[in-house]
């Protein structure tokens, strides 16, 4: 049987792995698949728990749920933002686009 | 025999959504995206949770990857030798690192659960009774957030004077 | 069927959401088609359940907890049982007569689709009121009545007079539903919850707790009442919080039927009878119950037996009505209290349809004194509003005798032998000034101008059939259900969800005190025959002869006068002390200081310019060198301002997994 923290441990691994895309790339679309990928971290986690807690309903995988409808609309509203962005600076570079600079 | 597959699974996931974040090319970057998120929806399988894998490949695979595949289209001029990154890679590998350190040693020592839960039966149904029963408001709102999200996305998508 | 209970109120919401929302731009002259089928659906739901509810089914459903927080949970819930179902019949039944009246009486008014939404919010409200399982639940719909009250008396916003009076009466009853939120928390301290069935189920356990003496000797119970009631006075329109309802007629005449004559105002009667395990621990309260009760039922038919327009004699009627139903509570007969409620909801909603025919029929003209010998013309209005009156006064075999007759008797079996008198006395006058509105409507000659009414027409379709269908309520519910006296069918069906009524103390004989009540009814009407069809100039002789007693009734005993010169002046001269106090007081010492300041200020710019500003100017030479290097922290870019949120995670975790 896989212990728990195997579980965690690759949550945490996915986590750092979304946190440095959203960190780093330029590329807005990049940055969308990076919070992504830190979603999908934390699913791992809510269902892990909800797997291994003891007396746990599927409560988990039901934030799950929630989180995926989210991630849905989040990803929906964000590519209508990029392509906005791209219509008027010709361009999805996020450091290309500071506007509230000093 | 299920920590091969554990292993296997933990290694693809993380390896694929390594290349998502180090890609050049931004269309490898959805690519692999797409097969990250097939890791997960086995880690899912093996967490005795069928129908989130299910819903995990249906609806990041089939539709939210497809959406940024769109998007990318619509805007990247494709392998433009540009830069990738931005000039805070050192300082960001650092915090990510950390982070994760932090989280796993957190993960690894903070949480002392011994044993799995033994497993519900019909999750899908359970999970639907849940639903509609001790989560329906958290639901109710989630469908009105989607109605929200879908206006805003087509105004927002819109060009001014369409 | 009976889970279903829901649907009974959902229909109505539904039309208001229809109505409300496509009523003005696409529904307009059709409104109706949504309102009247949901308020028939309604009815029929109703009807159903209530088959079970005499098959001998009770339910206490809960739906959704409404409110959690800690220990407070209050449940959307519905309680069915023979009283909530004796109130849902009574308010579907009517409504759906009301509501189908409203087609022909509002027909062509620009408010058409308006009037219908919020007749159906009414209806909503009402049967949450009547069905809800707690107080709190209650209270919601007790406020939701409220508000349809409010926008139905100022229905048509543009009389200065209607909006004066939705404004009065909406006060009115904020002072009782003060007391009644007060006695809602006073029942949740005291109980810990609001939930009937918990509540009663613990009156046998905290009877001692309950019962002994507590705030100022007063038992809580006794106060929790007495808050209760001083609510039941607002909504129900009992002394001295009965001003707002006569003035509500104001509002369409098919409002004044539902709300203000058979339906909402009942909602006290209806609260004090639910209460009934409560109020039966608290004597006391139930002394001042009857002892409001019957005081109404006099006054108000003294004042009813003068007025000349038509709807405030009917609404003064009705508060008097309203006494008897508390008498009744009040003297421990709740079902009485109850039955005369049911039967006068048939009655007096039959009187208001009828008055508002006639309205209708000479054009808006309400004053008495310009009717007369309209039963020729109006023949179904008159012979039904005939049936209507006699009910109200009490001839057997109809309706109002039963109820009324029940109430007289328990009060003087229960030994309340004053308050019995004065209920007699009441009941005299009852049938004096109904045979007396009676008579100036429909009979004598036509006082009024006479061009128009040559060309009068009875009420059309739609308002004939309730008219017909109130008339055979009034005729056969008061035998139906309350033969044999005090053992009816409605004290059987009851008997269940009401506080036990006490034991007669003598058995006086029940028929001989029908007679006497039936005799005195007797009285009253052969007196209002005389006066007002054979002698015809005796009432002008005797109000000139007891001038000041005439005087006295005809401006309503001055009650109006007395609270605006008590408390709208009162506060009035408490505002003018105040600004008198700002003007003379305030002013000066602003005004003083103003000189004052003017002086030292010129002094100080001086100080200003040279010292001050000098001072900010060098420090913000300083700043402006400082920030300098630091504004390029606002890089604008997003993904530097991401860092700095995460790294500030980082170390807050950090902290916490270190310490």
């Amino acid at each position: 049987m896989i212990p728990l923290s195997y579980y965690l441990t690759l949550g945490a691994l996915l986590f750092g792995v979304g946190m440095f895309g959203a960190l780093t790339r330029r590329n807005a679309i990049a940055i969308l698949m990076a919070v992504e990928l830190m979603l999908n971290a934390v699913n791992v986690n809510f269902i892990a728990l909800s797997r291994y807690l003891p007396n746990s309903t599927l409560d988990g995988q039901v934030f799950a749920i929630f989180v995926i409808t989210v991630a849905a609309a989040e990803a929906a509203v964000g590519l209508a933002i990029v392509l906005g962005l791209y219509r008027n600076f010709k361009t999805v570079n996020v450091d290309e686009i500071n506007l509230m600079k000093w | 025999m299920t920590e091969v597959f554990f292993f296997a699974l933990a290694v693809f996931t993380v390896a694929a959504a390594l290349l998502v974040v180090l890609a050049r090319n931004i269309v490898h970057s959805a690519v692999a995206l797409i097969f990250s998120f097939c890791g997960v929806a086995g880690i899912y399988v093996l967490l005795d949770a069928e129908f989130l894998a299910a819903v995990q490949v249906l609806i990041y695979v089939g539709g939210i990857t497809i959406l940024l595949l769109f998007a990318i289209m619509l805007t990247t001029r494709i392998a433009s030798g540009a830069e990738v990154f931005n000039e805070q890679v050192g300082a960001s590998a650092v915090v990510a690192v950390g982070t994760t350190a932090i989280l796993i040693y957190a993960s690894l020592v903070g949480i002392q659960i011994s044993g799995q839960a033994p497993a519900t039966r019909e999750t899908t149904s359970t999970l639907g009774r849940l639903l509609l029963t001790t989560h329906v408001l958290p639901f109710e709102v989630a469908s009105v957030l989607l109605l929200a999200a879908m206006v805003g996305a087509i105004i927002l998508a819109r060009r001014e004077g369409e | 069927m009976m889970e279903y209970i829901w649907l009974v109120p959902a229909f109505p919401l539904v039309g208001v959401v229809i109505n409300g929302l496509f009523g003005r731009s696409y529904l307009r002259e059709r409104a109706h088609l949504v309102a009247v089928p949901a308020a028939g659906l309604s009815f029929l739901v109703a009807l159903l359940i209530a088959l079970e509810v005499v098959a001998g089914r009770t339910l206490d459903l809960h739906l959704y907890p409404w409110i959690v927080a800690g220990h407070f949970q209050v449940p959307i819930g519905f309680l069915v049982d023979p009283l909530a179902t004796v109130m849902m019949l009574t308010v579907t039944f009517v409504g759906l007569l009301i509501h189908i009246y409203s087609i022909g009486y509002m027909h062509g008014d620009p408010g058409y689709p308006r009037f219908f939404a919020y007749l159906n919010l009414f209806m909503f409200s009402m049967l949450i009121l009547v069905l809800a399982n707690n107080y709190l639940f209650m209270f919601l719909g007790w406020e939701g009545v409220g508000l349809c009250s409010y926008l139905l008396i100022g229905f048509w916003y543009e009389k200065k007079a209607a909006t004066d009076a939705g404004n009065k009466a909406f006060l009115v009853n904020r002072v009782g539903d003060a007391g009644f939120l007060l006695g809602l928390f006073l029942l949740w301290t005291t109980c810990g919850t609001l939930e009937y069935g918990a509540i009663f189920a613990q009156t046998a356990t905290l009877q001692a707790s309950l019962t002994a003496p507590a705030v100022g000797g007063v038992s809580l119970v006794t106060w929790i009442t007495l808050l209760l009631f001083i609510g039941a006075m607002g909504k129900s329109a009992q002394l001295p919080l009965y001003v707002w309802l006569p003035d509500a007629m104001e509002g369409p005449t098919p409002v004044s039927a539902l709300i203000h004559a058979a339906t909402m105002v009942t909602a006290g009667v209806y609260m004090v009878a639910r209460s009934s395990p409560l109020y039966s621990l608290a004597p006391p309260t139930l002394e001042l119950v009857a002892t409001i009760g019957a005081l109404t039922a006099l006054f108000a038919a003294t004042i009813a037996c003068v007025q000349t327009d038509i709807k405030r004699v009917i609404a003064y009627s009705t508060i008097s009505q309203l006494g008897y139903m508390f008498l009744g509570a009040g003297v421990g007969a709740y079902a009485s209290g109850i039955f005369h409620l049911a039967t006068h909801a048939f009655f007096k909603a039959l009187l208001f349809l009828g008055a508002g025919a006639v309205i209708h029929a000479l054009h808006g003209e309400q004053d008495l004194q310009r009717m007369g010998g309209l039963r020729r013309p109006l023949k179904l209005t008159a012979y039904t509003f005939l049936i209507g009156a006699a009910a109200n006064a009490g001839v057997f075999p109809l309706a109002g005798f039963w109820s009324k007759d029940e109430i007289l008797f328990a009060a003087f079996t229960t030994g309340h032998y004053g308050l019995w008198a004065l209920g007699l006395a009441g009941a005299f006058l009852t049938a004096f000034y109904m045979t007396r509105l009676y008579c100036l409507t429909f009979e004598g000659p036509f006082r009024g101008d006479p061009a128009p009414a040559r060309h009068l027409h009875d009420a059309p379709p739609s308002m004939a059939l309730p008219l017909l269908g109130l008339a055979l309520g009034s005729v056969v519910v008061g035998g139906l259900l309350g033969y044999p006296p005090e053992h009816g069918l409605v004290h059987q069906f009851l008997a269940p969800s009401l506080a036990a009524a006490p034991e007669a103390a003598g058995h006086a004989s029940a028929w001989l005190l029908a007679g006497l009540s039936l005799g005195v009814a007797g009285a009253g009407i052969g007196a209002g025959t005389l006066l007002y069809l054979r002698w015809r100039d005796v009432p002008e002789l005797l109000a000139a002869r007891f001038q000041r007693a005439y005087r006295l009734l005809w401006h309503q005993y001055y009650v109006d006068e007395l609270y605006d010169a008590i408390f709208v002046d009162g506060f009035l001269r408490f505002c003018r002390l105040f600004w008198k106090v700002d003007e003379n007081v305030v002013d000066g010492a602003v005004n003083g200081t103003a000189d004052v300041t003017m002086r030292v200020s010129n002094g100080s710019d001086w100080n200003d310019i040279k010292i001050v500003d000098g001072a900010v100017n060098r420090i913000a030479d300083i700043i402006q060198g400082c920030s300098a290097t630091w504004r390029y922290v606002q890089t604008g870019l997003v993904q530097n301002y991401l860092m700095a949120m995460v790294l500030g995670i980082f170390l807050i975790v950090s902290l916490y997994m270190v310490l």
